[in-house]
């Protein structure tokens, strides 16, 4: 019994220990909330296109109709958002080599900002909903711009990602779920 | 005097001034009730983007977008926590303060009654040992002094050098 209680300091040092370095992990963000979206269908919305530009609209239905061989990443951007100015690039050279389909969500922002940005560096994007107060933002659970999102060819999201997709790390994560969003394709037709 | 005057005033000044609020007048309800149930609910939920904030002292955007959407769930005849599983729906448990009872969260609730009970233990053991180990000193020295007083030639420290 005696012996017992001499392992119990022990113990319990071990046991905040091993918290204390889950805690210390630098991959562990304590700030980043789960979506609890990830392997559910993408939310329900229904967003008209930016006023004055000739790309379609976008809504929940748009998203679920896709075979899988291309997977549906949504990225919802604003031209007052200075990270989405960066993310641009990467994400029209993901449009353009990695065969993916880009849909826009333009959040809270003046239609006529959005057009001079897309103008000033192209439109990647097949269609763009306009989301001027923001409530389909809270429909995807958002927390800022940029996010984009992975969708499969079910209609499931497959995968978040909050802040520009920018940089190896991010766009190594970016890869993994679109080859799991092309898989699950795969299996659903 | 003057002096002590000003320390007054300013002294008064920050007693009397309120928190700078984060609703704004355009967000208010007409209906008291209402609006006094919108605020309870705003203090349990957090704001996303500032996280240690609830969405009623927040001044981002997002905070005030969900501020107006419980209140419009409100007057449409949500019950509370209608309001907050609409919310929950959408952010997870992640955007209550107060989070709620279930498997993933057992050890969260559970776990400082569990410490403040080993820590009892412990202490409470630590005591009882304590006071036998006194008691069996006390009953030691008792005995020792009892058999001194028997042997006093034994006895040389405390017996003045002769």
């Amino acid at each position: 019994m005696k012996r017992l209680f001499a392992l119990f300091p022990i113990t319990i040092a071990g046991i905040l220990g091993a918290f204390l370095l889950w805690g210390l992990n630098p991959d562990r963000d304590p700030n980043e909330i789960p979506s609890v979206l990830i392997s559910q269908p993408v939310p329900e919305f229904d967003l008209p296109p930016v006023d004055g530009l000739d790309t379609h609209g976008l809504s929940n239905t748009d998203l679920v109709e896709n075979d899988g061989s291309a997977p549906i990443v949504v990225n919802v951007f604003a031209s007052w958002c200075v990270p989405c100015r960066a993310e641009h690039a990467v994400l029209t050279r993901m449009v353009r080599d990695e065969g993916i389909r880009l849909m826009g969500i333009n959040y809270k922002d003046k239609p006529q900002d959005a057009r001079k940005w897309l103008d000033d560096l192209g439109n990647p994007y097949e269609r763009i909903g306009s989301d001027l107060d923001g409530r389909a933002g809270i429909e995807w659970g958002i927390s800022g711009v940029p996010e984009t999102f992975v969708i499969d060819g079910a209609g499931k999201v497959v995968f978040r990602f909050v802040g520009p997709v920018l940089g190896d790390e991010a766009i190594s994560k970016m890869r993994t779920a679109l080859d799991q969003a092309r898989a699950a394709g795969g299996e659903a037709s | 005097m003057i002096r002590r005057i000003a320390i007054t005033a300013v002294t008064l000044a920050t007693l009397v001034s309120q928190p700078a609020f984060a609703v704004e007048p355009d967000e208010i309800l007409a209906d008291p009730v209402l609006e006094e149930r919108a605020r309870a609910i705003s203090k349990q939920v957090r704001c996303v983007v500032c996280q240690n904030q609830d969405i009623d002292s927040s001044n981002a955007g997002v905070a005030r977008d969900l501020r107006l959407l419980v209140r419009e769930r409100l007057v449409a005849g949500d019950s509370d926590q209608q309001v907050m599983d609409f919310l929950v729906a959408r952010y997870g448990d992640y955007v209550l303060f107060n989070p709620p009872w279930k498997p993933s969260t057992y050890i969260l609730w559970v776990a400082p009654i569990v410490i403040l009970g080993l820590g009892g233990i412990a202490t409470a053991a630590v005591l009882t040992q304590n006071a036998r180990r006194y008691r069996k000193s006390r009953k030691q020295e008792t005995e020792r002094g009892a058999s001194e007083e028997r042997n006093p030639e034994n006895h040389s420290l405390t017996e003045p050098h002769a």
